[in-house]
């Protein structure tokens, strides 16, 4: 909300300096998010008469000016202007003087000629017809009034303001205006109030309104609706301090009547309306919800086709306005406008919201009413519109009036006890402070030992009950008296992460163990990425959930899968010559139960992670997931069998087979897809059901003897053909090696002439220990050649 | 016989010039001392020296091979140390070459400033509870003190999925879900991601929050001040400060804003808080009393205190990051610099 110092003067004094002010207001609660010093930049702009003007000898354009200046002496100026004459009062910018824009002047030659400054038009000074009149000409303002010569034009036009900013909070929509906002200040500075004239003169005619009426199922958008009739309306430019208060604030001055509906607005908050008496059928005004199709054409000539949660004012026949929004272009006060009827409104916030959103149709109005009108404005507002019609002399008042409400407009109380109040603060303000800070916001106090009475003015609907009060309290009182303490009447409890919260910042760290860096990617990504992908169409993947309002295509569904993000992230990586990398993210996915959602999606989390660059392969990746099934699942059935997903490399890919359940999977992201990503490098990525994952996580550890007795290690190659897996060779061995067997692993693979084409040499290292004997080589020697026959009917393996 | 014992002596001598290495110093040991050696032969000899000169023979032998053996022994200490001398030099490292290791990587700045947090007020008896991205609009809103109609709705740019379930702006929901299922006391932290459709250099459509919220007997603002002012000094540090000014949320009543002293500048005014020496960090005030009762917590036994903040804001406050997008890149050249423990 925007105020101008001066203009906050008028109902405070205010013995501070702006600065001051500024610190003040933040302090309870009103930060200044800008302060500017209108006109700081003019500097050396004054007044002087124009004495005598000449042709420039070499210019066909310029004159030559000579000027008094009064203490500034006698000047010769060179000017392109034309509207000057001699004996005219002109602003001139002396040498090293400072425009509005902050722009400098200096004394120059122009064609040869000397030139002491400039001679000012309205816009150089930052001003507009509004402001003085003439400064709008296209050429040098002149003065109307003969003023004294030498004399700086920010004084005689009085330019110099300071302009706040001021961040009010959504709770208090009664500080949208410039007297809400000088009762918080008057408040802060304990100053008393004065408040702005609403008294008028009221003639003896009465109103020839025939009925204002708010429909029965109507009052829920519109709680009070006062009308007041003005006749004879006298149409006319407004005076200058009202053309100037309005400029102050960027808005133009029109005529009188529609100037003061805006001043009321800015000044007291309250939207006003005023319709041509004539242009209302049956000098009816009925409030009522529109009609299913019912039109409008506003008073800015746009159309609109209503619905029955539009509230609309009526004539007798048509819709005339769309209340709190615009008024109708049938309706709208003109020059020959003689009497009108002021509207002075509440209507509730959120319908006017609503229909504001729903017709694309924003105005001064409307976004005032979103934030709340109270009750108080509306009369207040109204009496200021009148006292304006008066103080103007432009209209008759009528001496009747139309109030409508619902409900009995009454001031809340708050009965509560010094005690509470305080125990929000956790402090001991002495109930003569809390009387005094209430007292000053225009509370009404009564204090009772411990009771406390509050009796709340109707324009703050923000307050409740005590915690309201202490907040009032201590914005004033100040947050510095609060002092810290560490819940001194609190239960002990017992903090940190649980055991599941642990498990995941483990594997985080493990991750970060295996070399990987971290990312966070977008939660949304392009429904494209589901094509791009080939997610199968039934599965869970391409269940995705979409918004209504997204930012773009780009970030339009919630992702099913990590991988598509990490994916690009790599590219983005390679892109940048980041040629090598380990990223994981482990995050939610959102998975519909139903679509459309009927009931919130399953929030799953995911592990997923990708490897590129020259040392990663296939392998590197799978010893990933073995690392995290070796950390957590301790002693899980762990199989990985080749993947059929579309995409990924069909000879070079696993799911993840624990304890009987795909948890994800592991492999090369298919390389046509890579390619439409515009790279060309490998990509290995896995994607791990965390959720599923979790149920097989066992830390159990329990401890397992050592043997006393030697090993025996045994080394076996085989050749097979170059199909066979690895996992069924030790799945044999396994099977057949006894109890003795302890361990089996795999420690060289040979392809190559020496085993012959399409053949391969595997070399396995098994170890044999028994924990209550010495283990006999004839023994084990058995054992061995019943897995070298095993291994050759099972797998077609001969022995090396 | 003295001259056949210098003789010898003097061989044993020559010889040894010519000894380079323990291998060839050991094959002369054997030559002269070992079993079959010339020295020991002598001994073998004694039977045909006369009985009455053996013991003198002996002795004499004796003190030539103890004579001898000292030489090899000598010549070996000194063979020995060269030639351990010599396998270092070829076993010599450039010390200053690379080590060899897997590097780790590193965990999001974001998540390391998440658990930093956590650890301050976890110490403080928090504990953490994570509700769900996508949520009601009673939960975010709602339940929160912000009916329909309320005007600070228009203070969240939300993202729908229907007219009732959107993705929370705000980890608030965290509070209610946690009141509705938990008696007091509580403490709890909500970490988490958060939307809201705003994209440019300090907006992220989506960002992440954390709210903290107390529930107990008897506490206040003086709590707050003391929670904060706490988890501050672990934050950022011990000489950090809290200041509180007025502000507004819907789900608390007194609201407060919560400027930290600029951990730039300690107060005295930069760039980073543009002067004032103060940077906003988080808001937080005492529960409102209707979102306890929304929640089913007796308002007349029980108050509340909240707070929330960003994790964006202040990882880039403490690692000096400018543009917020920075973080959702995964540019390994940014995330690689945050592996430091």
């Amino acid at each position: 909300m925007k105020a101008p110092l001066s203009w906050l003067k008028d109902y405070v004094d205010i013995d501070c300096t702006a600065e001051q002010l500024k610190d003040k207001l933040f302090s309870c609660g009103f930060e200044v998010e800008d302060m500017v010093y209108v006109a700081k930049h003019i500097d050396k702009i004054v007044t002087c008469k124009i004495l005598s003007i000449e042709k420039h000898p070499n210019a066909d354009k310029l004159s030559v000016t000579q000027v008094d200046a009064g203490q500034y002496g006698k000047l010769q100026i060179i000017t392109a202007a034309t509207n000057i004459f001699v004996g005219a009062i002109v602003p001139v910018a002396l040498d090293g003087a400072t425009l509005a824009n902050g722009e400098r002047i200096f004394n120059g030659q122009l064609r040869g000629l000397p030139s002491c400054g400039m001679f000012c038009s309205g816009e150089e000074l930052g001003i507009t017809d509004d402001w003085y009149e003439g400064a709008s000409v296209h050429g040098i303002l002149i003065f109307k009034e003969e003023y004294e010569l030498g004399v700086s034009v920010k004084e005689i036009l009085e330019l110099e303001d300071v302009m706040f900013d001021i961040n009010v909070t959504a709770n208090r929509p009664d500080c949208q205006s410039i007297l809400g906002l000088a009762r918080e200040v008057a408040g802060v500075l304990d100053k008393k109030l004065k408040m702005p004239d609403l008294s008028y003169a009221i003639s003896n005619d009465l109103s020839t309104v025939k009925t204002v009426k708010v429909s029965d199922n109507a009052f829920d958008l519109c709680p009070r609706y006062m009308a007041h009739y003005v006749k004879d309306v006298k149409i006319e430019p407004s005076p200058l301090w009202l053309k100037r208060r309005l400029a102050s604030m960027g808005i133009r001055s029109i005529n009188n009547v529609v100037d003061i509906t805006n001043f009321v607005l800015l000044e007291i908050g309250q939207p006003m309306h005023a319709f041509d008496l004539s242009t209302l059928n049956g000098s009816e005004i009925i409030i009522r919800r529109a009609n299913q199709g019912e039109k409008i054409i506003t008073l800015d000539e746009k159309e609109f086709e209503l619905n029955s949660e539009n509230l609309v004012i009526c004539d007798a026949q048509k819709p005339v306005a769309l209340a709190g929004v615009m008024g109708g272009l049938n309706s709208g006060i003109n020059d020959s406008t003689q009497n009108i009827v002021f509207e002075s409104a509440k209507f509730a916030r959120d319908n006017i919201r609503k229909t504001s959103k729903q017709l694309g149709q924003r105005t001064d109005a409307s976004s005032r009413y979103e934030k709340g009108v109270d009750y108080y404005s509306v009369e207040v507002g109204l009496k200021r519109a009148l006292n304006l019609i008066d103080k103007l002399n432009c209209g008759t008042i009528a001496c009747d009036n139309y109030d409508l409400t619902c409900e009995e407009i009454k001031e809340k109380e708050i009965i509560t006890t010094i005690s509470k109040v305080n125990a929000v603060l956790g402090i001991n303000v002495p109930a003569e402070t809390i009387k005094d800070i209430l007292t000053r916001l225009s509370f009404g106090v009564e204090i009772n030992g411990d009771n406390l009475k509050v009796i709340v003015p109707l324009y703050r609907e923000d307050m409740d009950s005590y915690p309201d009060i202490a907040e009032e309290i201590i914005r004033e009182y100040g947050y510095d008296h609060i002092e810290p303490s560490l819940l001194k009447t609190s239960a002990i409890t017992n903090g940190g992460l649980n055991d599941e919260q642990n498990k995941t910042e483990q594997l985080k760290n493990l991750m970060v163990g295996y070399g990987f860096n971290e990312m966070i990617n977008y939660s949304f990504v392009s429904e494209k990425e589901y094509d791009l992908f080939g997610f199968d169409k039934n599965s869970d993947r391409h269940k995705f959930i979409k918004l209504l309002n997204p930012l773009g295509e780009d970030l339009a569904v919630m992702r099913t899968s990590l991988l598509p993000s990490a994916v690009r992230a790599v590219c983005y990586n390679i892109n940048r010559k980041n040629n090598e990398g380990r990223l994981f993210e482990l995050a939610k996915v959102y998975n519909p139960k139903s679509l459309p959602l009927t009931e919130l999606p399953v929030e799953n989390e995911f592990l997923s992670f990708v490897v590129f660059g020259e040392n990663e392969d296939f392998f590197t990746a799978k010893g990933v997931i073995e690392g995290i099934l070796d950390n957590f699942c301790n002693g899980a059935d762990v199989e990985f069998i080749r993947s059929d997903k579309k995409f990924l490399h069909p000879k070079r890919s696993a799911d993840i087979i624990v304890n009987g359940k795909n948890i994800g999977f592991v492999g090369q992201i298919h390389p046509s897809i890579i390619e439409k990503l515009d790279v060309d490098k490998a990509i290995y990525g896995a994607e791990i059901d965390y959720s599923a994952l979790k149920l097989s996580f066992n830390d159990k550890i329990m401890f397992k003897p050592i043997s006393k007795y030697p090993t025996i290690e045994r080394d076996l190659a085989v050749v097979v053909d170059k199909d066979v897996e690895c996992g069924k060779i030790i799945k044999t061995i396994k099977d057949l090696g006894g109890e003795y067997l302890d361990s089996v692993s795999l420690f060289d693979i040979y392809q190559g002439e020496q085993v012959g084409a399409g053949k391969k040499s595997m070399a396995f290292n098994l170890v044999f220990v028994s924990y209550d004997k010495t283990l006999n080589v004839e023994e084990i020697d058995a054992v061995i050649d019943g897995i070298l026959h095993g291994l050759t009917t099972e797998v077609g393996a001969e022995l090396r | 016989m003295q001259e056949k014992f210098d003789q010898l002596k003097q061989m044993a001598k020559d010889e040894l010039l010519s000894v380079f290495s323990t291998k060839n110093l050991f094959e002369l040991k054997t030559k002269y001392v070992g079993k079959n050696g010339e020295i020991t032969a002598l001994l073998r000899g004694m039977k045909d020296v006369p009985a009455s000169e053996r013991a003198n023979f002996g002795k004499m032998v004796n003190d030539l091979k103890v004579e001898v053996s000292e030489m090899f022994n000598q010549k070996e200490i000194e063979l020995k140390e060269k030639e351990l001398a010599e396998k270092f030099e070829s076993e010599s490292v450039d010390v200053t070459l690379p080590g060899k290791i897997n590097k780790n990587g590193s965990l999001h700045p974001l998540n390391l400033v998440k658990n930093k947090i956590l650890d301050a007020f976890c110490g403080m008896g928090f504990e953490v509870f994570e509700g769900p991205e996508i949520d009601t609009d009673y939960y975010c809103f709602q339940a929160l003190n912000i009916p329909k109609d309320h005007p600070a709705r228009d203070m969240q740019d939300t993202f729908y999925i229907t007219d009732n379930v959107l993705l929370r702006p705000h980890t608030s929901p965290g509070q209610v879900r946690t009141m509705e299922k938990k008696a007091p006391p509580i403490k709890i932290l909500s970490p988490g991601r958060v939307y809201r459709a705003d994209d440019d250099a300090s907006h992220s459509p989506m960002f992440h929050q954390i709210e903290g919220l107390v529930v107990d007997k008897g506490v206040s603002l003086c709590d707050l001040k003391g929670l904060l002012d706490e988890f501050v000094r672990i934050m950022f540090d011990e000489d950090t400060k809290t200041r509180f000014r007025p502000s507004y949320f819907p789900f608390t009543e007194p609201s407060v804003e919560v400027d930290v002293t600029c951990c730039k500048c300690h107060g005295k005014g930069c760039s980073l808080c543009k002067g004032t020496g103060w940077i906003e960090i988080l808001g937080a005030g005492v529960v409102n009393k209707k979102v306890l009762e929304m929640s089913g917590i007796d308002s007349n036994v029980y108050s509340g205190l909240a707070f929330g903040m960003g994790i964006e804001r202040i990882t880039m406050i403490k690692y000096g990051i400018s543009d917020i997008r920075t973080l959702f890149e995964n540019n390994v050249k940014f995330l690689k610099q945050f592996n430091r423990r």
